[in-house]
């Protein structure tokens, strides 16, 4: 690890100051993601700002018909909410599902947003479910939030607060997670959203995305059958030593299946 | 450099450290606890499995700075007067291990999703280990041992 100097500061305000006058600071939430990078050597910031005490990060409440998840929640807290298992269960489940015991008791949503890693499992709930990410300076769309691989809306400086998830009719999330790392080599989230129906694919392709020829053919039948005819392009997959291009665009037709057949049945 | 203080196995310990101190490292370089082992550089063996305010960490990917004001435990803060841990004598009487070098953090993992879930299945011993790997046991008997942990625990 190169060196950096490790700041704490008590409130939002002293970490937006710190940041905007230390712009090779990085902030650190639950570090499953940056330390593993700084041991790496991938990174070298100037300063660590630990923003995981933050009170104005914390908790979970329904608010308006909307579950709020403040981004310094872990993920072992978002699995074991009462509020989230009630709101949204699937999202609940998502969080059961990351990783391990000792990354969910440490990792938190809103690292895990901001970071966008393409095979990351919140970003896929956070897209199909419309949720608002409230940063520390505006509101931002999930639809506008994600840009592709580790890349998002967010500004130099700019810190994911909560996020605001509007409660769906019904949702479910399935994840092919990679036997090694548990990280999606595919997952899709399918939400029934009073917006219209909502399919979003993590770990297939550079970034999440909507499958918009599923969500149209789930909107005029929500069954298997919808999905079973349609194929997703394999062009612009990702693809690896641990998966083709076209073995992962077989997955987000069976995973989308599966998600479907456990909102509709058979 | 940065000061911390940590409390370690019950007792409290001031130190400098550098801000890019490991936990881990702290713990095996700077008090001399070698039990907390480092098995890879990847945040994905479990081997340094410790427990942080009650819950278990991976403590390769936790800065010392981090853990500053926090309660530490580690495979060396188990047995009580002499006594081995439930869990520890669990792994033993199962032999739950053959190198053995997985298994503090094995133990660190167990006792600490044993809290959540005292009673656990067999598929749930496996997604409770899921972040400990061991390279020569093959998991027969840790899911063993942690059955049997997990009955010696409600005795
Ligand atoms: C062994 C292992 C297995 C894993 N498996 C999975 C898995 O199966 N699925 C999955 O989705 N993830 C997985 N992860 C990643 C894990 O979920 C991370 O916790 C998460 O991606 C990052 O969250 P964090 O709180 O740890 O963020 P950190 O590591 O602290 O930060 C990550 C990045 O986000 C920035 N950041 C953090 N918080 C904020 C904020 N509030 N606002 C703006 N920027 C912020 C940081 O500066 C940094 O750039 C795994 C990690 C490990 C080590
Ligand atoms: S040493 Fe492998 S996870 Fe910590
Ligand atoms: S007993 Fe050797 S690694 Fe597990």
């Amino acid at each position: 690890m190169y060196s950096f100097n490790y700041v704490k500061p008590g409130s939002l305000k002293e970490v937006n100051d710190f940041l905007a006058s230390n712009p090779e600071a990085r902030p650190l939430a639950g570090g499953m993601t940056l330390i593993p990078t700084l041991k790496a050597r991938l990174a070298q910031p100037s300063h660590l700002v630990d923003i995981s005490a933050l009170e104005e990060l914390k908790g979970i409440e329904v608010r308006n018909g909307a579950l709020v998840i403040g981004a310094g929640t872990t993920h072992a807290e978002v699995a074991r909410s009462t509020h989230v298992r009630d709101a949204i269960p699937a999202l609940a489940e998502l969080a059961f599902h990351i990783g391990d015991p000792a990354v969910r008791n440490c990792g938190t949503i809103g690292g895990s947003v901001a970071n966008n890693d393409p095979a990351a499992d919140y970003p896929a709930g956070v897209l199909a479910l419309g949720a608002t990410v409230v940063t520390n300076r505006r509101e931002i769309a999930a639809d506008d939030f994600f840009q592709g691989m580790f890349t998002t809306a967010l500004e130099p400086g700019e810190l994911v607060v909560r996020i605001s998830f509007p409660k769906p009719r019904r949702a479910a999330y399935e994840k092919f997670a990679h036997p090694a790392s548990g990280y999606a080599m595919t997952g899709v989230f399918v939400a029934q959203t009073n917006g219209g129906i909502r399919v979003a694919v993590t770990g297939a392709g550079p970034g999440v995305f909507r499958w918009s020829e599923a969500e149209a053919a789930l909107a005029k039948a929500f069954n298997v059958a919808a999905v079973a005819s349609l194929t997703m392009p394999a062009a612009d997959l990702n693809e690896d030593i641990h998966g083709s291009r076209e073995y992962r665009a077989n997955l987000v037709r069976v995973l989308t299946k599966r998600a479907v057949a456990r909102l509709a049945g058979r | 450099m940065a000061k911390v203080e940590i409390v370690v196995n019950g007792r409290k310990e001031a130190r400098e450290v550098e801000d890019r101190t490991l936990l881990v490292n702290f713990i095996r370089d700077t008090l001399g606890l070698t039990g907390t082992h480092v098995g890879c550089d990847t945040s994905q063996c479990g081997c340094c499995t410790v427990h942080m305010n009650g819950r278990a960490v991976k403590s390769c990917t936790v800065l010392a700075v981090q853990a500053n004001g926090a309660d530490v435990m580690t495979i060396e803060g188990l047995a009580r007067d002499g006594e081995l841990h439930p869990v520890q004598r669990a792994f033993t009487e199962c032999h739950g291990l053959q190198c053995g070098f997985c298994t503090p953090g094995m133990i660190m993992a167990t006792v600490g999703f044993l809290k959540d879930n005292p009673n656990p299945t067999e598929d749930e011993i496996c997604k409770g280990l899921e972040g400990n790997l061991c390279r020569c046991t093959g998991y027969i008997n840790i899911v063993k041992a942690v059955k049997r942990g997990a009955e010696l625990l409600q005795k």
